[in-house]
């Protein structure tokens, strides 16, 4: 019992660590080096902390956190003090606890034991995704209330709209996805996708269901509300939308929900879509290099092999919602919504009765 | 699942149903079904029914809800002076939850049906979908088609001039 317990603490801590350090790390770091490049400037290099500025950007990843957390916390007047407090903690948990069900890694085994790299192995874990996800807009709509301003009930109504709207189209995705691979298991989903189709194409979800990669990443990314999906935040007609009135930790936790939301929908992609923890030729008992030669490897060095696929995978998914986001100019409110209703939605549709057409005629699942 | 957990579920449950019906205002009353209907669904968790409870989450909590506060903050609702304002209602309303509890003590105390051991993978998908697909399948068919009479019926009402 007692050691169970202690696998499970040290996944859920190797797991924070993942995705903790994305998310300081590279979020910061990307979005500041990142919108630098492509805005053709050098980008923040000189903080300078007790005098000492000779690491360049590592200094602005460590002043950045540091000040956040040192700052005032203002709650303005007339602010429902209690929802104003749980908001930013409501917004933030339930992306934080969708990585549960997301498999970083096939099993290794220590001593004997055989340990899943996966904090929780739920046979419904798609169902879960999608409960953790619906419940992310409360932290966005109470917000948006509890804040006592125009300006934030504004970004409120839009943030729960726009989410809703979006998850619609996301869910049907997610089924077209569940129909392909017949199960509900993220885990069982990334093993489906270790084979190799004719023998050098690796055997990953976007070959078998491109429509619903791309519906997927349209939708996750307007769940997060950053560009171009950003009209509950929209700096320029809302000053801040449903966080304006936050400052200091708050609003350190609003924009680091954001930034996880970022590196879950990448790791969701990953997991559906680009085969997870999988490398073309890596299996349980070592690497087939392409000519036929098979290398034995010891369990752990295989597993530490598939996290840093899985990691690569997913900062290169980061990488690229953050280069949409500096990209791309504002959605409308109106496209927007004509987009998530009129677009993806009925690509989505189209998209299951496809599938299971598929499926039906091709007598089970493709392999 | 453990007597403990279930009376500690039991007795969040009933309490944040009653802040749905004593609160005054109606964003908190709002949060209070969130509440009721999350802790519903950790019952339902609690029993093995693994997929009912993430599909209450999903569907109730995750999207009716929500739109509950969409619509009490798009139409800017002030908090209400009394808690109850309809006497002749909450009398007739207590009346009958007192009623209800009375036949379910009493129907509960003269039964001695033994609920028998749940089958292996009770609560997954896949009993779920083989039953509602064969033996549930005129049901579940019709339920749909509900739901789309109450779609077009929503378009109808909310489109300013039909044309």
């Amino acid at each position: 019992m007692g050691i169970e317990i202690a696998i499970a603490a040290g996944k859920v801590v190797f797991l924070l660590l993942l995705v903790v350090l994305q998310v300081v790390g590279m979020g910061v770091f990307f979005e500041r080096k990142v919108s630098a490049v492509i805005q053709d400037r050098i980008g923040a290099n000189r903080a300078s902390i007790l005098g000492f500025a000779g690491l360049g950007i590592i200094n602005t990843l460590v002043a950045d956190p540091v000040k956040f957390l040192l700052k005032e916390d203002v709650v303005p007047k007339g602010v429902d003090h209690w929802l104003h407090f749980w908001a930013p903690i409501m917004s933030l948990l339930p992306a934080m606890v969708a990585f549960a069900v997301i498999p970083f890694g096939d099993v290794v085994e220590i001593g004997g034991r055989t340990i899943d790299l996966q904090v929780a192995h739920l046979d419904v874990g798609v169902l879960f995704i999608l409960a953790m996800a619906g419940l992310g807009v409360y932290g966005v709509v109470l917000a948006g209330w509890a804040s006592n301003n125009r300006w934030s009930l504004l970004g409120g109504i839009r943030g729960s709209a726009q989410m809703i709207s979006y998850e619609i189209a996301m869910g049907l995705a997610l089924v077209a996805v569940v129909l392909t691979y017949g199960t509900l298991d993220l885990q069982e989903m990334v093993r489906q996708q270790g084979h190799l189709i004719g023998g050098w194409l690796p055997g990953w979800g976007i070959f078998y269901q491109p429509i619903g990669f791309i519906v997927l990443l349209v939708a996750g990314i307007a769940e997060s509300k950053r560009i171009p999906f950003d009209l509950p935040e929209s700096e320029s007609e809302l000053v801040s939308g449903y966080f304006t009135e936050y400052s200091g930790a708050k609003h350190l936790m609003f924009m680091m929900a954001d930034f996880v939301e970022v590196v879950l929908v990448a790791a969701l992609v990953t997991t559906f879509f680009f085969g997870g923890w999988q490398f073309p030729g890596l299996d349980r008992t070592g690497f087939t290099v392409p000519g036929g030669a098979h290398v034995a490897l010891p369990s752990i060095v295989v597993a530490l092999l598939q996290v840093t696929a899985f990691m690569v995978k997913l900062i290169a998914l980061t990488l690229f919602q953050i280069i949409v986001r500096w990209t791309l100019p504002r959605f409308r409110y109106d496209q927007l919504m004509q987009l998530g209703w009129k677009g993806l939605l009925p690509l989505a549709l189209a998209n299951v009765m496809l599938t299971a057409g598929l499926v039906l005629w091709l007598g089970s699942a493709p392999q | 699942m453990s007597m403990v957990l279930f009376l500690v579920l039991a007795a969040l449950t009933i309490g944040s149903a009653l802040v749905v019906v004593l609160h005054r205002s109606p964003v908190y009353s709002a949060l209070g079904l969130v509440a009721t209907l999350a802790l519903v669904a950790m019952l339902f968790l609690g029993l093995d029914a693994l997929v009912v409870g993430f599909l209450q989450v999903i569907v109730y909590a995750g999207a009716i809800v929500v739109l509950f506060l969409f619509v009490i903050m798009l139409l800017n609702l002030q908090v209400e002076q009394e808690a109850f304002s309809a006497p002749l209602l909450v009398v007739s309303a207590m009346g009958a939850g007192v009623g209800l509890a009375a036949i379910v003590s009493v129907a509960l105390a003269r039964s001695s049906v033994v609920a028998p051991p749940l089958q292996a993978g009770f609560g997954d998908m896949e009993p779920l979908a083989e039953r509602l697909f064969t033996g549930y399948l005129l049901p579940f068919e019709l339920t749909s088609v509900l739901l789309l009479v109450a779609i077009v019926g929503a378009v109808v009402i909310g489109k300013k001039k039909l044309s």
